[in-house]
């Protein structure tokens, strides 16, 4: 086929542009100068070590894992029975309430920052981490909400009812019918949002304090003053870590259902 | 369904209801609400009117715009034979879209650094440059439109790729063939069959770039310039360092208004022109 000649040239270039730079990023991590360089000099392994010397790292990244996590989980927790609800339950009002509950989607996570800065946080004196939690909550819903309302249109409620019949309690059914069913539209919608909390920026550039920052924020402000491979090899790692999600992922539910 | 008189359903509903609308809804209403206040408390649109006075405002926000569009438009020249080959071409489907998402799901702080690293005095692009003889020393590639728009493009190109692949599995192989057995040329179905059939997955794709530009806040503060400013990186600047809250909240304004408009004018227009979507 000739068209599809020109069409996978493009389509290798395209790609090169997508993946080479974060090839770049990887080798320069190895790199054996004091500066950020590609293609590096020698091989070294020591800017590895470095990230665990650099203390604003490691209590970054522990904030940052603990907010993906909790954030996601009070998330969930709010989602979920609004999720079952909305597909269980005939009322007035469903498309607003849906909306509601995707709206985060449509609002610049820049401007939510802002607004939850000066409007919440200032307002109620609110510390760092629990600011910090309640914006990347917001953040999940719309996740939460679009998967797992998907996967329950799949439901059979006629499965809960005829739990129900054969004298299975309500919360037994919810855990024992409802959720085995609809758990990898649950994981997946967890995934994405903790990859997505944790890769933010915008939201937590305003809420971080002085002594609570998250990793992001930190590898931002660590660049504006040493532009050394450290951040290179953190960069690595944390792809790495990402592969290795993607991996799980795809082994276990397929990525296709995740994106 | 089940029809029983219960209302136990606002029970699973009001946590997160009242989560959204006491931490976004009230929060966003008031930030809008007092955009439209002078300092005495009154009605006014003196907040608006010193934006549309201010040439610096309207320098950002155009650049804005200008950004935006041009990162979309390379995206859609770029994304849609892309799409198109992945979708009808290519035998290693999967691994390719996995390859797409993988950037996706990479922070967009570290994307933003590889180009630092590509694009600097003393990176690669200028390496080739000088050895080449293009220029005499390393030019200054960093912190100016140029490198934002290569930023934004490869921050959004997936998404692109993405919405189109979406739209394009969907078109049955068998038009393509019919097209061809009545005489049309590959060009020819092309233009008449794909690409009309791809328009909802275009549009769907470049807003969501286009909105995605708009919005970014990383990649214009770590590649952009002090005079290269767009309406995120002046929202933080205008209320983080200045302390200028009531500035901040009116680009704020303007920076929601436009993406919703955006986003559902463009839907709506392309609803229009295909009815079927």
């Amino acid at each position: 086929m000739k068209k599809s000649k020109s069409l996978l040239i493009i389509t290798l270039l395209v790609y090169v542009f997508l993946i080479g730079p974060l090839l770049v990023i990887m080798a320069a991590s190895f790199s054996d100068t004091t500066y950020l360089k590609f293609p590096g000099e020698g091989f070294t392994l020591r800017w590895y070590e470095q990230i665990l010397k650099v203390k604003s790292f490691g209590s970054a990244a522990k904030n940052s894992i603990i907010i993906a996590f909790a954030g996601t989980f009070v998330a969930l927790l709010l989602g979920l029975p609004a999720a079952y609800a909305l597909n269980r339950y005939r009322f007035g009002g469903k498309e607003f309430i849906k909306s509601l509950f995707l709206s985060p989607v449509l609002i610049p996570v820049i401007v939510l920052g802002f607004v939850m800065l000066r409007y919440v946080v200032n307002r109620f004196k609110l510390p760092a981490l629990p600011s910090l939690l309640i914006g990347h909550t917001i953040l999940s819903i719309p996740y939460v909400m679009r998967v797992v309302t998907s996967s329950l249109a799949n439901f059979d409620f006629s499965m809960e009812e005829a739990a129900k019949i054969l004298g299975a309690g309500n919360i037994y059914t919810f855990f024992h019918i409802l959720l085995p069913n609809i758990k990898s539209g649950i994981v997946s919608a967890c995934i994405m949002a903790m990859i997505n909390s944790f890769n933010n920026v915008s939201l937590s550039a305003f809420l971080t304090s002085a002594g609570v920052s998250m990793l992001p924020i930190e590898m931002m402000a660590y660049v504006e003053y040493h532009f050394d491979p450290t951040i290179a090899a953190l960069a690595t790692l944390l792809m790495v870590i990402t592969l290795g999600v993607m991996l799980v992922i795809e082994k276990t539910l397929g990525l296709k259902s995740v994106v | 369904m089940l029809e029983k008189k219960t209302k136990i359903y606002w029970l699973f509903i009001l946590p997160g209801c009242l989560f959204l609308t006491f931490f976004m809804l009230i929060p966003l209403f008031s930030l809008i609400f007092k955009t439209f206040m002078d300092e005495g408390g009154a009605f006014s649109l003196g907040n608006y009117f010193a934006l549309l006075e201010s040439t610096y405002f309207k320098q950002v926000f155009w650049r804005s715009i200008r950004l935006s569009l041009i990162s979309t438009a390379v995206c859609a020249v770029l994304g849609f034979p892309t799409a198109y080959y992945i979708s009808k071409y290519a035998k290693n489907k999967g691994m390719l879209m996995a390859l797409a998402v993988f950037p996706m799901f990479t922070s967009p702080v570290i994307r933003s650094f590889s180009w630092m690293v590509i694009l600097g005095k003393k990176g690669i692009v200028n390496d080739l440059l000088v050895q080449s003889g293009i220029v005499a020393k390393p030019i200054s590639l960093l912190y100016n439109e140029f490198s934002m728009v290569v930023g934004f493009i490869q921050l959004f190109l997936p998404l692109m790729i993405l919405s189109l692949i979406g739209i394009m599995d969907n078109i049955s192989d068998d038009l393509n063939l019919a097209a061809g057995s009545l005489g049309a040329s590959r060009m020819e179905v092309f233009r008449q069959v794909i690409l009309p059939l791809s328009i909802p997955g275009l549009v769907t794709g470049s807003v969501l770039v286009f909105t995605g530009c708009l919005t970014a806040y990383t990649t214009p503060q770590l590649l952009g310039g002090t005079d290269t400013r767009v309406l995120a990186t002046l929202i933080y600047q205008q209320a983080m360092s200045l302390g200028d809250w009531t500035q901040a909240s009116a680009v704020a304004v303007v920076m929601i208004v436009i993406t919703i408009l955006v986003s559902h004018v463009i839907n709506r227009i392309s609803r229009k022109l295909n009815p079927t979507i």
